[in-house]
């Protein structure tokens, strides 16, 4: 045991033993300890581990898992994506006098936030104390920002709904919907900002691009809903949207991939692939489908309803394998330790340079 | 509701217990482990379960040398790793020699657990440290996968956060964290950051005379991406060996970027609702 007292000014008494040194004999300035100094120095550059492979604790991954569960967690991600699309084509839908569109869309605003607030309050270890998360409004925080926003965003979609069901108080309706509108570009991108803001490779290191994915998604989700619900007379808007949707998705998607690095291979591999590219056949499907629609005349009402489910479906797969592909950077050391070794020695080498410029 | 953000955000520099609004208060407490002593008794692991009533946390042999905590969770505080290594250790032969440390939550001066807690459940002492409140913690996750170091984690059946409070209750009592009063080689040693900083300066310098070209310092700098830890390290291999990230930056400093792309993200999708209308407009359809 420790004899050593802790005061306000430091530790008092402790002994001498934490100076021992490790090995059987190196004490300084044994024989044991000059020999090894010279030849560490004969060894010069040659590495002890070739720099291509990466050390590891029993392959153990670095940081703790994400404690967030499938379905409740991507599935918010693409209901908040597919609420906030669905109250700007409502708000929209309603300003140009397209009367099925906006009740359509109004209530799966509200159908898919009070959906995926149910996923979010079954996803605590302690949904009793759902209410904590309006204790304190913290920037640094996403997940506080984002109850923030669906504090004021649940109620206006919900009133929207209501009114717009029971034709009931319809300037609260209006006024409702557009309130909700105001919040609903916030409710759709913030979650991007929820993801990326964690020490997960996946995730964080697309933190550029990912509310461009997240937002075209939400595009998309919203649009495949207006071409699966409204009448063809008034579907042109939600497929404007749905194909603004897809190629934002797809463009970002490809940028966020590509200047990630290492962890890009999560989107690419495993289960994540798997949604990712039943994502893109899908929303290739769709968007195919909705352009199809619009010229195929009579039958062009089914070809629309089907392209709107295929985006729908689209626009969940890539949530889910967003979801997963952070997963799996986060299961294995790897993406953790490679790209940090090669920032540190990166920096190493700068400093060098600069280093060597100085002095000479 | 209380308005956290820019005096959490601004960190306070050096001195996290005054940034985070604690004027008067003791010098930043912590911990000085060094690995070159630790001979892999347990003895912390055992004192930290036993003062903080932290539940088992599995009883299966690992395989994984002496280890079987397997690492820093809800249920383990200190994590006493083991590394059998094979390397050339003096005069080119290969020398079996065998590494152990002691981890723990590294209390960093720039928290991502602390930042991106929701509730305000997590919070800096007035020793600088970081400690989670059960009563308020619900349990939303978000502090586990922020962590670069892998540190909190969610007890299962509680459903809250758990993690190292470096005994915060002894700390105000004037006693040690009980890990550092178990150790029986000083291997973990507690006190105002400063002094330990000092101290581990002086104590790798030592062994590098004595030709300990591998010992190393972990955790101690304070320009390193986490403004440096609380729990620093002397390591004698890569940090990665033992399990810890080599280079790990706090995900908050990215934040303000991301926001900004946010933001331009939510503009470009309420300019993408409105194009959708004005198109449909021009074409004349509907």
């Amino acid at each position: 045991m420790s004899d050593a007292e802790v005061t306000r000014e430091g530790l008092r008494g402790v002994r001498p033993g934490r100076e021992a040194t490790p090995g059987t004999d190196v004490t300084p300035g044994t024989e044991t300890g000059r020999r090894r100094r010279g030849r560490a120095a004969r060894r010069g550059e040659q590495p002890v581990v070739p720099p291509a492979e990466f050390a590891s604790y029993y392959g153990r991954p670095i940081l703790n898992a994400p404690v967030w569960r499938s379905p409740d967690i991507p599935g918010y991600l693409f209901l908040g994506g597919l609420a906030g699309g669905s109250s700007l084509l409502a708000a929209g839908a309603q300003l140009t006098g397209r009367p099925a569109l906006a009740r359509a869309s109004k209530a799966a605003a509200a159908g898919a936030i009070g959906l995926g607030m149910a996923g979010l309050v079954h996803d605590l270890g302690r949904p009793a104390r759902f209410a904590n998360m309006l204790r304190v409004f913290k920037v640094t925080s996403p997940m506080s920002v984002g109850s923030w926003i669906l504090s004021g965003y649940v109620p206006a979609a919900g009133v929207a709904a209501a009114c717009a069901l029971t034709g009931r108080l319809p300037r609260a309706g209006a006024a409702a919907t557009v309130a909700a509108a105001a919040l609903a570009p916030g409710l759709a991108s913030y979650t991007a900002a929820l993801i990326t803001d964690t020490a997960v490779p996946a995730w964080h290191d697309g933190h550029r691009e990912m509310p461009f994915v997240f937002i075209g998604s939400a595009a998309m989700a919203a649009g495949g809903f207006g071409l699966l619900a409204a009448p063809p007379g008034e579907s042109q808007s939600a497929r404007n949207l749905a194909v603004f949707g897809v190629a934002t998705e797809a463009a970002a998607f490809e940028r966020m991939t590509r200047r990630m690095g290492m962890a890009a291979e999560t989107y690419r591999s495993g289960r994540a692939g798997a949604y990712i590219r039943a994502g893109q056949a899908l929303s290739a499907l769709g968007t195919a489908g909705a352009l199809l629609g619009r010229a195929a005349g009579r039958r062009g009402r089914a070809i629309s309803a089907l392209s709107g489910a295929s985006l729908l479906a689209a626009s969940a797969a890539t949530r889910w394998g967003i979801f997963h592909a952070g997963l799996a950077s986060a299961a294995d050391p790897k993406y953790t330790v490679v790209p940090q070794r090669e920032r540190r020695e990166a920096r190493q080498q700068e400093r060098a340079g600069t280093h060597g410029q100085a002095t000479s | 509701m209380t308005i956290l953000g820019a005096a959490q955000a601004a960190h306070g520099g050096e001195d996290p217990a005054a940034g985070s609004g604690c004027a008067d208060h003791p010098p930043r407490m912590g911990f000085f482990t060094d690995t070159s002593v630790c001979i892999g008794c347990k003895a912390c692991e055992v004192a930290c379960k036993e003062w903080n009533t932290v539940p088992e946390d599995g009883i299966e042999l690992t395989g994984m040398s002496y280890d079987n905590s397997v690492g820093l969770s809800a249920d383990t505080w200190r994590h006493v790793a083991f590394i059998e290594q094979r390397k050339p250790v003096a005069d080119g032969q290969d020398q079996f020699r065998w590494l152990m440390a002691s981890d723990v939550c590294k209390h960093c001066t720039h928290a991502a657990c602390l930042d991106v807690c929701p509730t305000g459940a997590l919070f800096r002492t007035e020793f600088g440290t970081v400690v989670v409140q059960e009563d308020i913690c619900n349990g939303c996750g978000y502090c586990v996968p922020a962590c670069p170091y892998g540190v909190i984690d969610r007890r299962e059946d509680d459903g809250r956060a758990w993690k190292c409070t470096l005994c915060y209750d002894r700390l105000g009592a004037g006693l040690e964290p009980a890990c550092a009063k178990a150790c029986p080689t000083e291997s973990i040693q507690f006190g105002p950051l400063d002094e330990l900083r000092d101290r581990a300066a002086a104590r790798v310098a030592q062994l590098q005379a004595v030709g300990v070209a591998d010992a190393r310092l972990y955790g101690e700098d304070p320009g390193d991406g986490v403004g440096g830890d609380g729990a620093f390290f002397l390591l004698l291999d890569e940090p990665e060996v033992y399990g810890l990230p080599p280079d790990p930056v706090v995900t908050t400093r990215d934040l303000p970027a991301m926001w900004r792309r946010v933001g331009a993200a939510a503009a470009t999708l309420a300019a993408g609702a409105a194009a959708a209308f004005a198109v449909a407009a021009l074409g004349g359809r509907r």
